[in-house]
């Protein structure tokens, strides 16, 4: 029951702020915090009881739904979709206190803000491929007014890219949907079950990998499905780029972990070259991409597509672990093979927890702290704001840095973990995505350059950060020093399912 | 004593936090907290010394990672070279706190300074005490993050954030090849441990050009953090920050971390001869290299950093060769003579205002401490005998002599007749002679004592400290700090000459031109007029390395982001204007053919904002049909094949 309550909580508020006077502005922004903080809540209230150590679904629930065709309510947890569940949380109270100062409007922003949670909590707790789709598409439809109606300029033309965009890629998710329950066989919908009876010939698995591969690589983004992601970004407004980058990104990649990869192990192992390479040319193409961009919130929406690169290689290196222990004796070497793809995909959870709070933080700073006070996006026409606004200014070296993966901050914890767990696997490969860290390195320090340093406009004068955006800010850059210094305290709820995930795709 | 230097880190970081979060509700914006807390580092480091001379080693670790069944353990540890370390950090650390009272007293931002002096300290004793080449990294890639802070400390200069970039970013270079050096480390080794490592190649079972290359890699971030060439580049623009930061970290303690690197895996190193040869030569190279440029330089910090760069490659060599002790040994005494002269330069600047040695001149008699401070500090980098410089540079070119690298040693013989020469002409143009800048002159002033005292101590070691490792004390710290077994070289009358001749040649030639002008430097200067040019540009590297690398970066980047806007999205935006043209066509026929049901869904969605409401149904309704479409033409792909 308490994953239903959380998934429905903000749906049944949203309903419920219908009934709030439009005229009040302050009542519905208060509601909608209110009932997030709820959400958030019950996630964080799940801490205790959720066994670490279990690697298997935990909270589950069950219902029947249709069940001539074998479709059910069926949701759970386990160690790869809490965390997530937790930056939902987390992400969307931040992302309605940065909205605070929505101006028009009020009542129907944060009641699709409410919409949009409903659909991120049921698409990372689904464990039944309809109610996984319902949810997945659900997604599109408040994402697509909140950019529609409350964006920027092109708001209109990013909308409408971004909807045909994931629309299509959802058309060939769907495909792959009903392919699987009829090849399955097994009269569910269930996404466990089916992974753990259903015995696919290599042959349809290649197929059913590369439906769900495309619906996943739109959501990722993956090179070159990712121009929808700058326009969505840039005429987003903040709150929706906050969860945009920091949530609804990763329930592409988490569809790789809880569908595409347990339920198809011979089509990963297909694409594992194709998805290393694609990932690769992401890491460096988008960290290119996001140096050539005059407008500070461009760069960080490329440098997005960058930093999920490094997920979706821990992914195909995963699978390139289990292909190199296919033949191999020696039970030792097996087995460091396999600690390999471990690291390789812990590495890649870690990469979108992380992103999961460094994307919302640079989007909050760049689109809300930095625009409110500048009125523009153009790093060409700032400046100086290290001393215009200190504050602000080193929580967004402090953002930057995280973002470029500097130590002791999360960022560099998952990339440094899928590097090393993908080497063996991938050596040419992350030889040169390596090179590409200095390129994010450069175009970040470029950034620093043109932004804070320097004397900037002499007339120009701002107030600093204030306690509103302090309080947006702090809880993220706390866990991100957290997970930064100490990886065991996300690892011990990860990796148990997670080195699970790596048995299954070996085989064992 | 020894378990307790976990907190020897761990006081100047509290002091980071304290001052960066409350600085600014005690006296001096927390200064002193700083000056408190390091000091308090220096005195539990000499302790932990003593015992680690009395035999005590410590060594602990936690489970920082997992993976599956596989746990990442990593923890610190306190050896002979690292006890070493510890004091020599926080030694300088300390007088550079005490001496940054009155240098950057009145500063505008005199409180970030000192917060991110603190953090700096507790990053450089992290990298120390790290067991491991993880941990390492880490505070490897955050003393870099301090140096770029420090340097851009009055970053409303365009330059000085130029220069920070350019220092980051540099050594990122070099980082690269380290971060690929640690992956095939942990790739054959299992760890990152450095205990670890050592015993998988004492066994055997790690060897050949995978061994070398991996050695070779890990070189590479030595090669950037110890501005060896070719990375040597973002050093002398480094200067641009506050002399005392110059002192301590580009000096003393973070270029030296490349050494330390090197020395701290030299069981990798030891196992691939290739390895050593390359870093002996890069390390020969940039001795002789970055010494022939720091004899026309006019800044008085860019002599002192392009020496900085040669006597890293001095340490780097004596590694190269074998000589272990050597190296590390130069390291010790360099970090103090060096940030002596860097602070004793930082007094002259503080009292005449300018970097430019010609507009100094006969300042001795109105900064005497500062001038016999300097004096002695140049003495021990000239490498005269007895002070500090002698003996180690001496042990260096030992090694090399022994190891029978005939090239080197004559490389190193140059290089050190060149160090000769240069430190001495800064000292003459700066301390002797008739002053060049009445009005500076005037002006000139010694320092309070906040920066004389420190000095004075710095140069008192810098006499004495040379013994540690001479006949007198029976080669005392070979005896404590070496790999594998203690080695004492034997005293060579060939080297001995040879050192000694080198730096009665480079003074006497210095003197000659500079103290009595009887060598015209108009004539040398005409005669050799190529290599004067090529010098004073330093061999052309920085516009070479513009002109490849950040145009290149850059145009390349443009190249990305045009591609990006207009191939990438140009097919998008095409396919999205056939889809449209090929809805409206469709949206006129289904109106007809499909019924209400389509219809609905998009009255739906149109009530949703006024923005739908100027969209064509069409649109929407061809999106459904479309989504039908393929989800029926991928089934039928699905049942064929």
């Amino acid at each position: 029951m308490t994953l239903t309550f959380i998934v429905f909580l903000p749906l049944l508020g949203a309903l419920v702020s219908l009934f709030l006077p439009k005229e009040n502005h302050d009542i519905h922004r208060k509601w909608a915090l209110i009932v997030s903080l709820v959400a958030l809540a019950v996630v964080l209230g799940m801490w205790g009881p959720f066994d670490a150590g279990n690697p298997g679904i935990q909270f589950e629930q069950r219902a029947n739904w249709i069940p001539s065709i074998g479709v059910s309510y069926h949701v759970g947890v386990d160690g790869i979709s809490y965390p997530m569940l937790i930056i939902t949380g987390l992400v969307s109270v931040l992302a309605i206190l940065a909205s605070w100062n929505i101006d028009h409007r009020q009542k129907e922003f944060f009641a699709w803000m409410l919409v949009l949670q409903t659909a991120m909590y049921g698409v990372f707790v689904a464990l039944d491929y309809i109610l996984f789709f319902l949810f997945w598409e659900l997604l599109l439809v408040p994402m697509y007014f909140i950019i529609g109606i409350w964006g920027g300029p092109k708001r209109e033309y990013a909308a409408i890219k971004f909807f045909i965009y994931t629309l299509v890629g959802s058309a060939i998710m769907l495909v792959g949907i009903l392919a699987t329950y009829l090849k399955a066989g097994l009269g569910t919908f269930d996404i466990v079950t089916i992974a753990q009876q259903a015995n696919f010939d290599p042959r349809f698995q290649f197929w059913a990998f590369l439906a769900f591969f495309i619906g996943f690589a739109v959501k990722v983004p993956m090179w070159p499905f990712h121009t929808w992601l700058p326009d969505a970004h840039v005429e987003a407004p903040t709150g929706g780029s906050m969860l945009l980058a920091g949530i609804l990104l990763k329930t592409g990649t988490y569809g790789f972990f809880r569908i595409a990869f347990p339920t198809f192990p011979e089509g990963a192992d297909a694409f594992k070259w194709l998805m290393a390479l694609l990932s690769v040319i992401s890491i460096i193409y988008g960290a290119l991409a996001a140096m050539a961009q005059r407008d500070l919130k461009k760069m960080v929406a490329y440098s997005s597509v960058s930093h999920m690169g490094f997920v979706t290689l821990g992914l195909a290196a995963a699978a390139g672990a289990v292909a190199q222990a296919k033949g191999v004796g020696d039970a030792t070497v097996i087995g460091q093979l396999l600690a390999n793809g471990s690291m390789a995909l812990n590495g890649a959870m870690y990469v979108m927890i992380s992103h999961g709070l460094i994307s919302p933080l640079l989007f909050f700073l760049v689109g809300s702290v930095l625009y409110d006070r500048a009125h523009t996006r153009m790093m060409d026409e700032m400046g100086g704001y290290f001393s215009k606004i200190p504050v602000a200014g080193t929580i967004l070296a402090f953002a930057a840095f995280a973002n470029l993966g500097l130590p002791g901050l999360s960022g560099f914890v998952g990339e440094f973990f899928t590097f090393v767990g993908s080497f063996p696997a991938f050596r040419t490969l992350v030889i040169i995505a390596a090179l590409g860290l200095a390129v994010t390195a450069g175009y970040h320090l470029w950034m620093m350059q043109r932004v804070l340093m320097g004397e900037g406009k002499k007339e120009e004068s701002f107030p600093d950060i204030n306690g509103r955006e302090l309080a947006v800010s702090v809880p993220l850059m706390v866990l991100i020093v957290l997970l930064g210094v100490y990886p065991a305290l996300a690892l011990s709820i990860l990796d148990p399912a997670v080195s699970q995930l790596m048995l299954k795709l070996g085989g064992m | 004593m020894a378990e307790l230097a976990w907190l020897i880190p761990i006081l100047p970081l509290a002091s980071f936090v304290f001052i960066s979060l409350a600085g600014q509700t005690v006296k001096g914006d927390g200064d002193r907290v700083g000056v408190a807390a390091v000091g308090a580092s220096l005195i539990l480091s000499i302790l932990v010394f003593v015992d680690v001379l009395d035999g005590a080693r410590v060594s602990a670790d936690f489970a920082w990672a997992f993976f599956g069944g596989t746990q990442l353990r990593l923890g610190y540890q306190v050896d002979p070279l690292t006890a070493t370390m510890l004091v020599v950090v926080t030694l300088i650390s300390f007088l550079v706190h005490v001496y940054s009272l009155g240098y950057m007293h009145g500063d505008v931002r005199y409180k970030r300074y000192y917060a991110i002096l603190s953090l700096f300290t507790a990053s450089m004793l992290g990298l120390v005490l790290a067991d491991n080449l993880l941990f390492l990294f880490a505070f490897w890639e955050l003393i870099g993050l301090c140096s770029f802070l420090l340097i851009g400390h009055w970053y409303e200069k365009r330059d000085v954030g130029f220069a920070a970039l350019k220092a980051f970013l540099t050594t990122r270079v070099g980082d690269i090849g380290m971060l690929v050096g640690i992956m095939l480390v942990f790739f054959h080794a299992r760890s990152f441990q450095f205990d670890a490592i050592a015993e998988v190649i004492a066994s055997g079972q790690w060897v050949g050009p995978a061994l070398a290359a991996a050695a070779v890699l890990l070189f590479a971030g030595a090669v950037g953090k110890s501005a060896q060439f070719p990375l040597h580049v973002w050093l002398p623009d480094a200067m641009a920050g506050p002399t005392s930061v110059s002192a301590l970290i580009h000096a003393a303690t973070l270029v030296a971390a490349g050494v330390y690197l090197v020395a701290r895996s030299y069981a990798v190193f030891s196992a691939a001869p290739e390895a050593l040869a390359t870093v002996a030569w890069v390390g020969g190279i940039t001795a002789l290299f970055a010494a022939s440029i720091a004899l026309v330089m006019e800044d008085i910090k860019k002599v002192l950093a392009y020496s900085t760069v040669s006597q890293l490659g001095f340490m780097m060599v004596g590694l190269g060769v074998g000589g272990f002790t050597a190296g590390v040994f130069h390291l010790v005494t360099h970090a103090v003579f060096k940030a002596l002269l860097f602070l004793a330069s930082g007094s002259v600047i503080h009292g005449v205002d300018t970097q430019n040695m010609h507009e100094m001149g006969g300042l001795r008699k109105k900064m005497p401490v500062t001038f016999w401070t300097w004096a002695i500090g140049s003495a021990a980098l000239a490498g005269i005998y007895p002070l500090a410089g002698f003996w180690s540079k001496d042990e260096i070119l030992l090694s090399v002599y022994e190891g029978q690298h005939t090239a080197l040693f004559w490389i190193l013989v140059i290089a050190a007749t060149l160090t000769a020469f240069y430190i001495t002409r800064a000292t003459l143009l700066t301390f002797f002679g008739e002053p060049r800048d009445r009005r500076r002159y005037e002006h000139a002033h010694e320092s309070p004592a906040t920066m004389t005292v420190p000095l004075v101590i710095l140069a008192a070691l810098a006499v004495v400290l040379g013994f540690a490792n001479s006949p007198y004390s029976g080669y005392w710290f070979a005896r404590f700090v070496y790999f594998d077994h203690p080695h004492v070289p034997e005293a060579a009358g060939f080297v001995l000459f040879w050192a000694t001749a080198s730096w009665v040649v480079g003074v006497g030639l210095a003197v000659l031109v500079y103290g009595f002008g009887l060598i015209s430097r108009r004539a040398v200067i005409d005669n050799l007029r190529p290599v004067w040019v090529l010098l004073k540009n330093k061999y052309y590297f920085d516009e070479l390395y513009y002109l490849v690398f950040v145009r290149g970066t850059v145009a390349l980047a443009r190249i990305v982001g045009w591609f990006d806007r207009v191939v990438v999205d140009g097919v998008v935006n095409l396919a999205g204007y056939g889809t449209a043209k090929l809805s409206r066509a469709t949206g006129e026929f289904d109106r007809d053919v499909i019924d209400g049901a389509v219809n609905g869904i998009a009255a739906l969605f149109k009530a949703g904002g006024a923005v739908l409401r100027r969209l064509q149904t069409g649109y929407v309704q061809s999106y459904v049909l479309a989504l039908f479409l393929t989800v029926v033409v991928g089934l039928l792909v699905f049942a064929i094949g």
